[in-house]
């Protein structure tokens, strides 16, 4: 398949990036923007390592195409800056293996700003999306809660 | 203490949260090949033909490797090739291998092989290896290469067999007055980290191999290379960054010889293996399986008197790993019970299943099942309390273990203190059963468990320490960093000992073989106890040169000299010191004169008086000491459709002394996460044909955000007097009970006795059936 070159949006920065329509935005941020924040862990959408927020919004970037994203925002895990969801994870010990990390931030950071008087049911529903094989959850419940307390 | 105890942030914690920590799929060179495997679709079948003639025309394509004969790969036993030959003997082993310039071309040309296969009849568990008329896993068995202490039985499928005889069966069961027996089982599963397994390998022209692995064990990986292929082993270099998670399964070498062979086959240029989902979970070696029957013996009182174990391992379709866990299952094989007269066989069998790794707890989260519902049956039968009957029969400093190693204050934690905290931190006096209504009941159920380490009695681990200018450290040690937090606890034990500020003491998280000092592997809880006493070597071994300097430039003598906050000053009188920053690389004296140079300290050490195990008794000593400890699952289940909640889940044990606390926290509930995952759903799904049918992530289920129930976790402090600070294990811990106590909250719940995993309500509902059904 043919390559072509198209504009990103990546953390605020537009990049030019040249690739096969059929590559997915996981594959072409880490390939070809150097950004290996995002994970791949099944490719399949079914474990969330590889999730980015796309204007604003959390996104598994194995199941969409870069080409999708032309014209929006994308924000990975190497566009937070000292955001308090990072620093929660960091006081909360609420990673272990840090594979999942990225993407649980950045999962969290949109229901954060999307979600700012987030319940138990509402996390649930946006956090069951990702896993996290090393630890037990309630570390990430204290990070995230402990940022919406503060909201 | 200043340091030890406290919830020191871990090193590595802005490179985690910032997406700038890198694994090994994260490092990628312009140039590097990409390899992809072609993967048996039968559990047992012989290969008849392979078709490569398409895929050669393929774009890219600069291999193909099919069909040729290599060393026999294998730690115990070599019977695997590397890549199959002749036959396939389980789903999922590679049977070829493509390198391409990029992944796409590679994946295109592998889908483009096409290979003939005839079934076989396929061995699907270890209990039906286990029969004479079974069909053969390898027929040559005999003439496999094999470690000393690997016994396998040729033409049979045992790929080892180790035995436990303690004591006079005949006078135990005499003294038995009440009698149980029961049997066990549940298939393979995997570890499911996070990161799938990825390796790289280039040969460069004088001979060096580099290789990059997602690998708990660079150094074996070093070592078996060499081995196997006849590579000089210090030209072998084996680099391992951070790994996503690994909980045994990475302990296994198996992608870096293939990585290896890739890299060979086109003139040693960088080529890399990354496995998908699929492939880690098929291809990559799994989580055992194991059919178990105890009988247990007791007097009226409930005083254990006499018992007697099978276990058959799920070693899967070749030995690796699996001759360990088996040795490992014998070694601990009653838990943690005072038992006198004790036989017991564990077997690892050959099965058309994927090969086993070890997984955390390394057989005892397994055994644990079996044990655990037998002391509950048990408890039943005596009408007794069930951790009462636990209680009575701890076991204690001046017992013996199965392999007859006399415990004493240090090498044994205290199970009765666990137990006694479990009662308190558990409510388990409120009663076991708490109905809610018609539809629901809350049920407890409990467990405990011991563990030592089986590791080689030669396993060494090093520390490397130097100093900077600014008189801060560097820390260096072949410990991986694969989530436990291991290296922040080295840099606690440091600073703890030195004086001084922990954020002064930089941690390197890369291992590579040339320059790390070995840890034999991050396995078995071993990191802090061998680690720990490492690095207080080392520690001793900078102050010694430091009051040197000091003594020489302050005129004053070495026992007069105290080091303490990065400084080394007079004892009565502090304001007389020299900063690190000083005399870390040496002193210079004004005229321009210098002594000393860059301090350089190291520390190694080997587990003292470890030995081999009597073929014919076991007797031996296993491991160093034994962490002992206490659980308690509570359920909720539904009367209607046999769903349970998961509502709380509690461990106490003996860690010596907590280090990190947070960390030591994250470990416990983090592994008991997983061993409720592994009791209440994951397992492998086989059809006839010994295919996994469920190799996905939809379809094999990790507990998720929310599903966890509410975690308590209590510690209790015995000392492990040679470790550093007493530290004992803890990585595997909190996993090895759930099993156990989940299945006795259940099997009360339910009404029925559950022997199989994962509990799931499928399960519950046919048990309900069944005694329905005999009742009419
Ligand atoms: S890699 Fe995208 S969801 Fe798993
Ligand atoms: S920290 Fe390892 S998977 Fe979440």
């Amino acid at each position: 398949m043919s390559l072509h070159t198209f504009p990103l949006n990546v953390n605020g920065d537009k990049r030019m990036v040249t690739a096969r329509f059929a590559d997915t935005l996981l594959f072409v941020l880490r390939g070809r923007l150097g950004l290996t924040g995002a994970k791949p862990g099944c490719l399949n959408g079914d474990c969330g390592a590889c999730s980015v927020n796309v204007d604003g919004w959390p996104m598994k970037s194995c199941l969409m195409l870069a080409v999708e994203a032309i014209g929006k925002e994308v924000t990975t895990i190497e566009g937070l800056k000292d955001t308090p969801i990072q620093k929660a994870f960091v006081e909360n010990f609420a990673f272990q293996c840090g594979y999942c990390t990225p993407g649980f931030i950045m999962n969290c950071h949109a229901l954060i700003k999307q979600h700012p008087d987030a319940g138990d049911d509402t996390i649930k529903e946006w956090l069951e999306s990702n896993i996290c094989r090393c630890t037990g959850y309630a570390e990430i419940e204290k990070a995230v809660k402990s940022v919406l307390e503060k909201k | 203490m200043e340091v030890v105890g406290k919830s020191v942030i871990r090193k590595e914690a802005f490179d985690k949260v910032t997406g700038r920590a890198r694994y090994t799929h994260d490092y990628q060179t312009s140039g590097m090949l990409s390899a992809k495997m072609v993967i048996s679709p039968y559990g047992h079948a012989k290969i008849v033909s392979i078709d490569t003639s398409k895929a050669r025309q393929v774009p890219g394509v600069r291999a193909i490797i099919a069909g040729k004969r290599y060393p026999l790969t294998g730690e115990a036993i070599r019977d695997r090739p590397p890549i199959a030959v002749d036959k396939v003997r389980y789903h999922g082993e590679p049977v070829a291998l493509v390198v391409a310039d990029t992944p796409g071309q590679a994946k295109t040309a592998a889908d483009l092989i096409h290979v003939q296969y005839e079934p076989l009849p396929v061995v699907n568990s270890p209990t039906q290896a286990f029969r004479r008329d079974a069909p053969l896993v390898h027929e040559r068995l005999g003439e496999y290469k094999k470690e000393e202490d690997s016994h396998p039985v040729p033409g049979t499928n045992i790929a080892t067999h180790i035995k436990i005889r303690k004591g006079n069966m005949e006078k135990g069961w005499s003294e038995s007055e009440v009698v149980v027996e029961a049997s066990f089982s549940f298939a393979p599963s995997d570890h499911a980290a996070m990161e799938t397994r990825c390796s790289t390998a280039e040969i460069l022209p004088d001979g060096q191999i580099i290789i990059m692995t997602s690998s708990q064990a660079p150094f074996m990986a070093k070592r078996l290379i060499a081995d196997y292929f006849g590579e000089d082993m210090g030209k072998i270099i084996v680099h391992t960054p951070f790994v996503g998670g690994a909980y045994g399964g990475k302990a296994s070498v198996q992608l870096e010889v293939l990585a290896y062979i890739a890299s060979k086959e086109v003139g040693g240029k960088p080529v890399k293996l990354l496995n998908t989902r699929e492939e880690d979970i098929l291809t990559s070696p799994c989580h055992i399986g194991l059919d178990a029957t105890v009988k247990l013996g007791a007097d009226r009182n409930g005083k254990l008197k006499a018992a007697e174990i099978q276990y058959l391992w799920d070693g899967g379709a070749y030995s690796d790993k699996a001759i360990d866990v088996t040795r490992s299952g014998a070694v601990d094989c009653t838990g943690p019970y005072k038992l006198e007269n004790v036989w017991c066989d564990s077997y690892c069998m050959y099965t058309n299943h994927p090969y086993a790794a070890p997984f955390r707890g390394f057989s005892h989260s397994e055994l644990s099942f079996a044990i655990e519902r037998t002391m509950d049956i048990l408890a039943g039968k005596l009408n007794m309390d069930p951790l009462e009957l636990r209680h009575i029969n701890a076991i204690q400093p001046g017992d013996t273990t199965p392999t007859r190693v006399l415990l004493n204050r240090s090498n044994i934690g205290d199970l009765r203190k666990c137990i006694e905290k479990l009662r308190e931190l558990f409510n388990w006096n409120e009663g076991p059963v708490k109905e809610i209504n018609e539809r629901y009941v809350r049920v407890k159920g409990i467990s405990c468990s011991w563990k030592t380490s089986t590791i080689d009695p030669d396993a060494p681990s090093g520390v490397i320490l130097t100093f900077n200018r600014d008189g801060s450290i560097n820390l260096m040690s072949g410990v991986i960093e694969i989530g436990t937090g291991t290296k922040t606890v080295l840099a606690q034990i440091l600073a703890e000992r030195l004086k001084m500020d922990v954020d002064k003491i930089h941690v390197r998280m890369e291992v590579d073989t040339q320059t790390t000092p070995e840890h034999w592997k991050t396995v078995a809880s071993r990191g802090t106890y061998m680690g720990g006493r490492a690095v207080l070597e080392a520690a001793e071994d900078v102050i010694r040169q430091l009051t040197e300097i000091a003594a020489c430039v302050l005129r004053a003598p070495i026992q007069d000299l105290e080091v303490g906050g990065s400084r080394v000053y007079l004892r009565d009188d502090p304001a007389i010191g020299l900063h690190f920053k000083d005399i870390g690389y040496g002193y210079q004296y004004p005229n321009g004169n210098a002594i000393g140079g860059q301090i350089i300290g190291k520390g190694n050490i080997v587990l003292r008086h470890l030995s081999h195990l009597d073929p014919e008794t076991g007797a031996g000593k296993p491991g160093p000491e034994w962490t002992p400890a206490a659980y308690g699952v509570e359920i909720e289940f539904d009367r209607r459709d046999y769903t349970y909640r998961l509502v709380k889940a509690c461990t106490v044990v003996d860690i010596g002394k907590v280090m990190n606390e947070k960390a030591a926290l994250g470990q416990v509930m983090g592994a008991m996460s997983m061993g409720l995952a592994f009791a209440g759903r994951e397992t492998f799904y086989f059809d006839e044909l010994g295919r996994v049918l469920n190799p996905q992530l939809r379809t094999y289920r990790p507990l998720r955000y929310g599903e966890n129930p509410e975690f308590l976790v209590g510690f209790v402090e015995t000392p492990a007097l040679d470790s550093a600070y007493g530290a004992r294990g803890v990585g595997e811990h909190g996993l090895m009970g759930m099993p156990g106590a989940l299945g006795n909250a259940l099997s009360l719940a339910a009404g029925v006795s559950f022997h199989h995993l994962p509990l799931i309500p499928e399960l519950v509902w046919k048990a309900k059936e069944a005694a329905r059904n005999a009742s009419i």
